[in-house]
């Protein structure tokens, strides 16, 4: 049925989806090129990438030494980490026990828990402020953990209901009869079939807490406990004018996430395809 | 209620609800503790003032008087509110239309590089929007030149101007850089809306004689009028959340004038004070709860009109 279009319609297909990958990718090639270029090569012939003369790490050897650029990627990567092994475990338990052990209520337990999906946990801040100085951990990342997997948790469950429920009952019902407990049935049957929706979960919950503004401009006061993109902001409001530290900092900023989208982008976009919000 | 388990009904029932509560606990403690507690307790706050003694005291509903009828605090709210309408109005005319086209484009069959389109057109959304909006602030900057240089390629230079930092096109520019950020999500989800389309109704389409164009008009568009509902609430609650764009580019006053300024940067400033005033933690309260409600709204009417609509559609 299909190579039936016409060369012309495949050509004018292709010009549009090629344009708007353009529009796309441009702006973080400019961003990345120019990072790598001295002053004048910036300024002079910005979209020429950095060749020969024009090559200069200036940039980053200014951010490198004034900025805690290290602390704020270490404390960006632990609160990611631990935040995202916190929504995925707490998540796939809870979505387990929803889609499993039905009783009387579970229903409404569902909604209560669906209430996050819609409502930002944002509009909390003024209590959650108050809530984290008088628990002693204003300026900590375990409050940041603690904001972002209350956060994360929603959208969490959701989307591992959807996939807990495609796996066919024989297999825990097998295991069952078998004797085995319940929470070896979670741990070493279902749980290990979860994996391909990690990715799905990370791309709703995990990234949004790498690139968070918001709560540690609000709960981290101090540069021990900034992260990466509050550090980013902070820096540029600094050295505005020296543009190839700036340009150098978005890149440290932007390089880590590339690299590791374009390597897991299969998985990533399959798993936003096959089972995510339907 | 019908047991999900063929195995499970033979549990006793406090076996069941043992398990329940093994596996439900974690995920709702925290939860309940850190997001919604903390959300009845904004509310209630909203409700209280500070006095000269720095206790709270019980006020009832003057702070939202205060809110929607003292010049003094309507005008910025009202402001804010109309500047977040719009910001709101171009993601729905710009963002979601070209995520749809794109979405038509690329489910075409015999697409090739498709995956290669789809990796590179999403990759902004992955991005945090703090970068993003430090990184647009650059390019367009008449400093640099860059977009400048760009326009005067294709001869267009006279078009340009220093638009994240006039009156009238900050607040459009900065929806058009979140556009350009976030196209991928209703990318994404209309593609797999469109690819789950059986093909049997497509393919009797084409036995009928009708074009691509057509049939995406005709079959396809209906049929994925439900997912275009959730991104549309998707895009609802994300705008009259968004704060970090605005004040990593514009800062907390949302400049130039507060051309920019939305509610998260109003709320941001009432909370936690800037240049021009102190932080207020109960008016802050009470500006959140408004806007949970404003976010309430909009839920509801996803829920009631479009969702109830959609259901009526399908079946």
């Amino acid at each position: 049925m299909t190579a039936m279009r016409p060369r012309l319609a495949t050509l004018a297909i292709h010009s549009v989806l090629s344009a708007y990958t353009l529009v796309a990718i441009l702006p973080i090639l400019l961003v990345l090129m120019n990072s790598f270029k001295a002053r004048n090569a910036i300024f002079a012939a910005p979209l020429m990438p950095p060749l020969g003369t024009t090559f200069s790490l200036v940039g980053y050897a200014k951010v490198l030494s004034t900025a805690h650029a290290g602390t704020y990627f270490a404390n960006s990567m632990l609160v990611t980490l631990i935040s995202m092994f916190l929504v995925l475990l707490f998540g796939a338990m809870a979505a387990w026990a929803l889609t499993e052990y039905k009783v009387r209520g579970t229903t409404l337990l569902a909604i209560f828990l669906s209430i996050g999906i819609m409502v930002p946990i944002r509009l909390g801040s003024v209590a959650i402020l108050t809530m984290m100085r008088r628990l002693g951990l204003n300026d900590t990342l375990i409050a940041l953990i603690l904001v972002y997997v209350a956060q994360g948790l929603p959208m969490a469950i959701f989307i591992l209901s959807e996939f807990i429920q495609q796996i066919p009952r024989d297999l825990r019902d097998a295991a069952r009869c078998d004797g085995v407990p319940e929470t070896l049935i979670f741990f070493q049957v279902i749980a290990p079939l979860l994996r391909p929706a990690i990715a799905t979960v990370a791309v709703f919950t995990i990234v949004p807490i790498w690139n968070d503004l918001w709560f540690p401009l609000i709960l981290t006061s101090s540069e021990r406990t900034h992260t990466i993109t509050l550090g980013v902001q902070q820096f540029l409001g600094q050295y505005i004018t020296d543009w190839n530290a700036v340009l150098a900092a978005l890149s440290l900023a932007i390089l880590p996430v590339v690299v590791i989208y374009i390597l897991f982008s299969r998985q990533l976009i399959s798993g936003l395809t096959a089972g995510a919000v339907k | 209620m019908t047991p999900a388990s063929a195995a499970v009904p033979s549990m006793p029932k406090m076996r069941l609800v043992a398990m329940l509560g093994l596996f439900l606990g974690p995920a709702v403690a925290v939860y309940t503790l850190f997001s919604i507690y903390p959300l009845i307790a904004t509310m209630a706050l909203a409700l209280y003032t500070t006095g000269p003694d720095g206790e709270y005291h019980f006020v009832g509903l003057d702070n939202f008087r205060l809110l929607l009828g003292d010049r003094d605090w309507f005008g910025p709210f009202w402001n804010a509110l109309r500047n977040n309408a719009l910001f709101f109005a171009v993601h729905m005319l710009v963002q979601n239309p070209i995520g749809i086209a794109l979405a038509a484009l690329l489910s075409l069959p015999d697409i090739a590089f498709r995956s290669t389109y789809r990796t590179l057109i999403f990759l902004p959304t992955m991005l945090s929007v703090v970068i993003v909006g430090l990184a647009w602030n650059l390019i367009l900057s008449p400093l640099w030149g860059v977009a400048s240089g760009l326009l005067k390629v294709f001869g267009l230079g006279f078009l340009f101007a220093p638009w994240l930092g006039l009156e009238w096109s900050a607040l459009p520019t900065l929806a058009l850089i979140s556009v350009w950020q976030f196209v991928g999500i209703p990318l994404m989800l209309i593609y797999a809306a469109l690819l789950n389309i059986p093909e049997d109704l497509v393919n009797a389409a084409r036995v009928d004689g009708l074009g691509q164009f057509r049939i995406f008009l005709h079959v396809k568009l209906p049929l994925i009028l439900p997912t275009i509902g959730l991104v549309s609430i998707l895009t609802f609650v994300g705008n009259f959340n968004a704060f970090d764009l605005v004040y990593s580019v514009k800062g907390a006053l949302a400049g130039p004038n507060f051309a920019t300024d939305i509610l998260g940067t109003f709320f941001y400033r009432t909370f936690f004070g800037n240049q021009l005033q102190v932080g207020n933690p109960t008016m802050g309260a009470t500006v959140a709860t408004a806007m949970f409600f404003v976010i309430l709204t909009g839920v509801c009417l996803y829920l009631l009109f479009v969702q109830r609509r959609m259901l009526r559609h399908t079946f």
